[in-house]
C-alpha cells in the first residue's frame, strides 16, 4: 500500500496526513479528521450530502479524492458557526423549518453559502437552480427555500450594516455583524 | 465505496504527462475534474493503475476568440465556460449547454476535455462539438509506443511531441470510446469562428434536473442571405452507442427555407437514424419520437438566433 502525503487547510487549519491515493476527501474529513459534519448520503454524486467548499469553491466530497484537495484549502459545516453564534444560514434553517431529518442539511447549507457568495440577492429561481445538485427527502424543499431567502437578506443586510455603524462608533460595527441583522 | 487502489500522480507540464503515459502504457487514465471518473473507479468500472492528475499543467484553461476559431482549453471548466463573457454574448449554443450539465457542484468542477473524453453515450458536449463541427486537438508522443519498457524516461530516448486536430465527426467511436490514442492528451476544443447568419439551438430532456439526456439535440443552421439555409448541423446524444450527427436530419434542411414543416421532417430524419435503447428512460418508440421533438425545438432555436445574427 502507497501512500502520499499531502497538506490541506481545513476550516483554517493546516493538516497533513499520509493518505492511500484512493481515499476519498469526505472520508478524509470524516474519519481521518474527525470532522463529521460533512454526510455520506448517496455516494454516486447526485445528492450532494457531502458538500464542502474546495478554494472557496463548492464540491461533492464523495467525487474528490483527498489527494486532489493537496495543497488546498476546504471548509466544512463546522467552520460556519462563531463561537456559539450560528451563521446566519444555520439560524434561517433553523427559524424556517429547513429541515426535518437533518441529513441533508450540512450539504445544503454549504451550497447554498457557496450560491449566496456568487450571487448575494438571487431569485426564488436562482435559488432553486443553485441548490439542484442537493437532495431534500423531508422537506419538499420550500421551507429550504425561504431559509435560504431569509439569510440572503439578513446577509446583505449585514454587510451594509457596518458602513452605516462606522459613521457612528466603530466598535459597534464589528459586535453589529450577521446576529444583529433581522 | 471504497475504490480499488491505483497511483496518483500530479505533472507540472505536459511533457511530464506524456511521459507517464508511455511508462504505464494501458493503466494510465487521466484525471481533469474526476466528475465523471472518480464515479466510474468507486464503482470499479474502472481500475487505472495510475490516475495522471492534469491540475497542476498550466495553460490548459485558456478561452480564446481568434480570426478562425473559438478554443477552449481542455481544463476549462463548465462554469468557466458558461460565465466567459464571449461565450455568453456569441456562442449561446455553449451557453446554454453549460447550464445544463450535471447539477452546480459538477459545473464547478467537471471540465470539457474531460467530459469530451470520456465520452459517455448521454453526455452533453459531444452532441454540441458534433453540431458545431468542431475539432479536439490532441498531444501525443511519436515513435514506436512499444519500444519503452515501463520505467524508462521516454523524453530521453528521443520521441518528439506531435498534434493532431481531428473533426468531431469520426472522433466519437462507441460507448466511452474516442479515437484518442493510448500515448495521446486531449488539450483543446475548438470551434470554427460563428460566421453571421449562423445560429445554434440546444434541447435537453431529462427525468429530473442533473440527470443524464433521454435525449439532447444541438442544432446549428446558417442562413444564406436569401433566407435559405446553406449550411446545417445537428448532434444528438443520449440514443446510441455514441453521439452521432444526424446527417439525414441535415441533407433535408441544407438548400431550404425555414419552415415548421421542414423542421418536422428534419425530426423525424433523426429520429429514424438514432438508435436507443429501451431502458428506465423509456421505451425505443418514445425516444425516436423525443429525438424528433427535441430536434424541431433546437432548431427553432437555431433559427431565431441565426436571423438575430444576420
Amino acid at each position: 500500500m502507497t501512500t502520499q502525503h499531502i497538506t490541506v487547510d481545513v476550516n483554517g487549519t493546516s493538516q497533513e496526513a499520509d493518505v492511500e491515493p484512493r481515499l476519498l476527501l469526505v472520508h478524509f474529513l470524516r474519519d481521518t479528521l474527525g470532522l463529521t459534519g460533512t454526510h455520506v448520503g448517496c455516494d454516486t454524486s447526485n445528492c450532494g450530502a457531502c458538500t464542502v467548499h474546495v478554494d472557496g469553491v463548492s464540491a461533492k466530497s464523495c467525487t474528490m479524492l483527498a489527494v486532489q484537495a493537496d495543497g488546498r484549502s476546504v471548509k466544512t459545516i463546522e467552520a460556519m458557526a462563531d463561537g456559539a453564534n450560528l451563521h446566519p444560514l444555520q439560524q434561517a434553517f433553523w427559524d424556517q423549518h429547513g429541515l426535518q431529518c437533518g441529513f441533508c442539511t450540512p450539504g445544503m447549507i454549504m451550497q447554498a453559502a457557496w450560491l449566496l457568495e456568487e450571487n448575494p440577492d438571487p431569485s426564488e429561481e436562482e435559488i432553486r437552480w443553485g441548490i439542484s445538485g442537493n437532495l431534500c427527502r423531508c422537506t419538499g424543499y420550500v421551507n429550504i427555500v425561504k431559509a435560504i431567502q431569509q439569510a440572503a437578506g439578513e446577509l446583505n443586510a449585514a454587510d451594509s450594516a457596518p458602513v452605516v455603524a462606522a459613521e457612528t462608533t466603530e466598535g459597534q460595527a464589528v459586535t453589529a455583524e450577521p446576529a444583529a441583522a433581522g | 465505496m471504497i475504490p480499488g487502489q491505483f497511483d496518483y500522480v500530479r505533472p507540472g507540464d505536459l511533457d511530464q504527462v506524456l511521459a507517464i503515459l508511455k511508462a504505464r502504457e494501458g493503466e494510465a487514465k487521466i484525471l481533469s475534474g474526476g466528475y465523471s471518473l472518480i464515479p466510474l473507479i468507486k464503482l470499479r468500472l474502472a481500475q487505472p493503475g495510475v490516475l495522471v492528475d492534469l491540475r497542476d499543467v498550466t495553460g490548459l484553461d485558456r478561452i480564446v476568440e481568434t480570426d478562425d476559431h473559438l478554443s477552449i482549453g481542455a481544463k476549462a471548466t463548465h462554469r468557466q465556460i458558461h460565465e466567459t463573457p464571449v461565450i455568453r454574448d456569441t456562442y449561446l449554443l455553449l451557453h446554454d449547454v453549460t447550464g445544463t450539465i450535471g447539477d452546480p457542484q459538477v459545473r464547478n468542477w467537471g471540465t470539457i476535455g474531460g467530459s469530451v473524453a470520456h465520452a459517455d453515450p448521454a453526455s452533453d458536449w459531444p452532441a454540441v462539438l458534433l453540431a458545431g463541427n468542431a475539432s479536439i486537438v490532441l498531444r501525443g508522443l511519436s515513435g514506436d509506443p512499444h519500444r519503452l519498457r515501463v520505467g524508462d524516461n521516454p523524453a530521453a530516448a528521443g520521441d518528439a511531441v506531435r498534434e493532431r486536430v481531428l473533426p468531431a465527426r469520426g472522433f466519437f467511436l462507441d460507448a466511452f470510446t474516442t479515437a484518442i490514442e493510448p500515448l495521446e492528451v486531449l488539450t483543446e476544443i475548438r470551434f470554427p469562428r460563428r460566421p453571421r447568419g449562423q445560429g445554434g439551438g440546444w434541447q435537453k430532456l431529462e427525468r429530473k434536473v442533473g440527470d443524464f439526456a433521454t435525449v439532447g439535440v444541438a442544432a446549428v443552421i446558417r442562413l444564406a442571405p436569401d433566407g435559405r439555409i446553406e449550411g446545417s448541423g445537428i448532434g444528438v446524444t443520449g440514443v446510441a452507442d455514441a453521439p452521432f450527427a444526424a446527417t439525414d436530419a441535415e441533407a433535408v434542411l441544407n438548400g431550404n427555407t425555414p419552415s415548421d414543416d421542414l423542421f418536422r421532417q428534419a425530426g423525424v430524419a433523426a429520429g429514424a437514424q438514432s438508435r436507443p435503447a429501451a431502458d428506465v428512460r423509456g421505451p425505443i418508440d418514445y425516444k425516436r419520437a423525443m429525438v424528433a421533438e427535441m430536434t424541431v425545438r433546437a432548431l427553432d432555436t437555431a433559427l431565431e438566433r441565426a436571423r438575430a445574427n444576420a
